[in-house]
């Protein structure tokens, strides 16, 4: 697989008035990779991946897919890119009045000049994608946590998307379930190489699915490291990655604490 | 025999078509994704309609790129012709395309939904389902009653446990927030009875009892009445809305697993600041009614002040007053009460919280003039 270059960020700075978020973050996103974006609460990783979908508008910086700046190219542009990406929210964000067939014909319907039959062929597609076959009637009120997640995938892969974002992909899901959402994620994009930016605090999902790991800090505000999760793990001399990898407490953390004793 | 298609410029893919003896061969190349999805599609059926080979090979060694939709296509293509018992082959597949093939599971694209599609119902299903519907609704409303009068009972008693700044809080969200908006409703309701009533009277030289008709049609029930309709859009709607939507974020269930009664603490402050603020909002309306008449009176009907305001004096009594207050009060509770209620009502999404807020307004303005007609007669025996 090549290794071009899908989506670029350069020099981002983002503030929420005087308060800097993350200043002059820059990075590749590799087509058909994994990135997994981690840090401590709080460091922006949110924000980040706000910015790198278009919900929120940075302070300064610029973010190229396939070297179009999205962010000055104005609705048009926008519109254009977001047909390429698909975006699987925290709390799956399927609408509630809507069954899933409706949910995922949304962006076809809205997108593509498929007619009925093959709009229907492939809703049930990308529910057999991720194992939901059989579910097109079904509120997302009437699923468990993880099938909500799956089928927020399925949603976000409707248009065949280039580039897949997950905000918190595991968060509140069973080990199970979590290990199965790892394995769709894995079949996914090997099977369509699609690229892939996730969120994520799981460190055992992160080991499983990251190609790359890129770690922000709230003090550095910035991303301090930038890796293979394993060589990160067993290789970094700095300690706030190695406790992060670890899942240490940061040796001078109990300094402050010194009442407890 | 050799059938080429042109390909345009613009186009992104080009489907090459040939045949051999009995083998139809179809060589694709370029881009084959969701965006030209019909476009090839289209043209691939054309190419393959007027066959009359006995198998048809679809050759993929030239292609650039392809989706899932777009194997999703190939597939379907491959179902249509093997139905029509011509053998069809997909050929020279690169890994990548491959593995998107492999994706596609055939059972899950014929298999069934779990559950049937909602389709159209016959009447007698409909009818019977919205009685079983309303006799519910009524079920759940008696229920609510019972559950609000004890939460009551229980706060009269241990009044520590109200909470008062979330009492302070709706009385100034209902009342103080909506007094603007009383007073201009109340002021045109005065000014349009007055006006109405002058073109009548003045043609038996009646003018005198303008103010008294004012008067008397704002204390005993325009003023009760417009209030509670006020309230009921104002903030009825918006106590059924925020506590929906604390059901549909779990809020609700947190508090009763803190140990919380909702209806006590979600429900008695908002009824109590409303039972309290809506008759003063009443007294309001009244006063701006009869200011509006006063406009009318002075301007067109040629009485002074001191006349027009002694008039008024004269009609209304202390009963009309009494009455007045207490109707504004029961109608605040009916407001209230209705608002949450309804709330409570939602299970789960936005489109729940808007139709109960809908409801909400809905109800409780029945319900006022419901009971508005009920305190007429009994007002009239009273007396």
């Amino acid at each position: 697989m090549d290794n071009d270059i899908i989506i670029s960020v350069e020099n981002l700075t983002a503030r929420f008035g005087n308060n800097v978020v993350f200043d002059n973050v820059s990075f590749d996103v590799r087509r058909g990779e994994i990135l997994v974006i981690v840090g401590e609460s709080g460091c922006g990783k949110s924000t980040l991946l706000k910015i790198m979908i278009g919900l929120n508008r940075p302070a300064s910086g610029r973010v190229l897919f396939e070297g179009t700046d999205i962010l000055s190219g104005g609705e048009k542009t926008m519109g254009e890119y977001r047909k390429n990406i698909g975006v699987l929210f925290q709390s799956s964000a399927l609408l509630g009045s809507m069954t899933l067939r409706e949910n995922i014909e949304l962006p076809l319907g809205e997108y593509t000049d498929l007619n009925p039959e093959s709009i229907n062929r492939t809703v049930k597609m990308k529910l057999g994608m991720v194992n939901l076959a059989g579910y097109e009637n079904h509120y997302p009120a009437e699923l468990s946590g993880g099938m909500k997640k799956r089928a927020g995938i399925a949603r976000a892969m409707a248009l065949d998307p280039q580039v897949l974002f997950f905000d918190e992909l595991s968060a509140g899901l069973d080990p199970v379930t979590a290990v199965e959402l790892d394995d769709l994620i894995l079949k996914t994009n090997e099977a369509l190489q699609t690229s892939m930016v996730i969120v994520t605090h799981e460190l055992e999902s992160i080991y499983k699915i990251a190609h790359r790991v890129l770690m922000l800090d709230k003090q550095a505000k910035g991303i301090i490291a930038e890796g293979r999760p394993l060589d990160l793990k067993n290789q970094s001399t700095d300690p706030r990655v190695t406790s992060f990898f670890r899942r240490q407490k940061p040796e001078d953390s109990s300094e402050k604490r010194a009442y407890v004793s | 025999m050799n059938v080429n298609v042109k390909a345009t410029q613009k186009k992104s893919f080009q489907i090459d078509a040939s045949s051999e003896q009995d083998t139809f061969y179809l060589r694709l190349s370029g881009q084959f994704r969701l965006s030209n999805l019909s476009a090839f599609t289209s043209e691939a059926d054309a190419l393959i309609r007027n066959v009359n080979a006995q198998s048809i090979v679809i050759d993929f060694s030239d292609i650039e790129y392809l989706d899932s939709a777009a194997a999703l296509a190939f597939i379907t293509i491959k179902n249509k012709v093997s139905q029509d018992g011509i053998d069809c082959s997909l050929v020279h597949l690169s890994d990548e395309a491959r593995r998107i093939f492999s994706i596609i599971s055939e059972a899950a694209l014929a298999k069934p939904p779990l559950k049937p599609e909602i389709g159209h119902l016959n009447i007698f299903v409909q009818i019977g389902r919205t009685t079983i519907h309303i006799a519910k609704d009524l079920i759940n409303f008696i229920t609510f009653i019972g559950e609000l009068i004890v939460a009551a009972v229980y706060t009269i008693r241990h009044p520590h446990s109200l909470r008062w700044k979330d009492v302070l809080f709706y009385m100034h969200r209902a009342g103080v927030d909506g007094l603007p908006i009383v007073g201009l409703i109340g002021l045109l309701t005065g000014l349009i009875i007055a006006f109405m009533s002058f073109l009548q009277l003045k043609q038996i030289g009646a003018n005198i009892y303008v103010p008294s008709l004012v008067s008397f049609a704002m204390v005993k029930e325009l003023g009760p009445l417009m209030t509670a309709i006020l309230v009921a859009g104002r903030s009825g709607s918006a106590y059924a809305a925020e506590i929906g939507t604390m059901v549909v974020n779990e809020e609700v269930d947190a508090l009763v697993t803190m140990g919380f009664d909702p209806i006590r603490f979600l429900a008695i402050p908002k009824v109590l600041a409303t039972i309290l603020v809506v008759p003063i909002l009443t007294i309001y309306a009244d006063f701006f009614g009869i200011i509006g008449g006063l406009i009318i009176g002075v301007t067109s009907l040629d009485l002074t002040v001191s006349t027009y305001v002694t008039q008024s004096i004269k009609t209304i009594k202390v009963f009309d007053i009494v009455t007045s207050l207490i109707k504004a009060g029961v109608f605040a509770a009916l407001i209230a009460g209705i608002g949450c209620q309804r709330g409570f009502q939602v299970r789960a999404g936005a489109q729940d919280v808007g139709k109960f807020t809908t409801s909400a307004v809905v109800t409780a303005v029945f319900m006022i003039v419901l009971a508005d007609s009920i305190f007429a007669i009994m007002f009239y025996y009273i007396k």
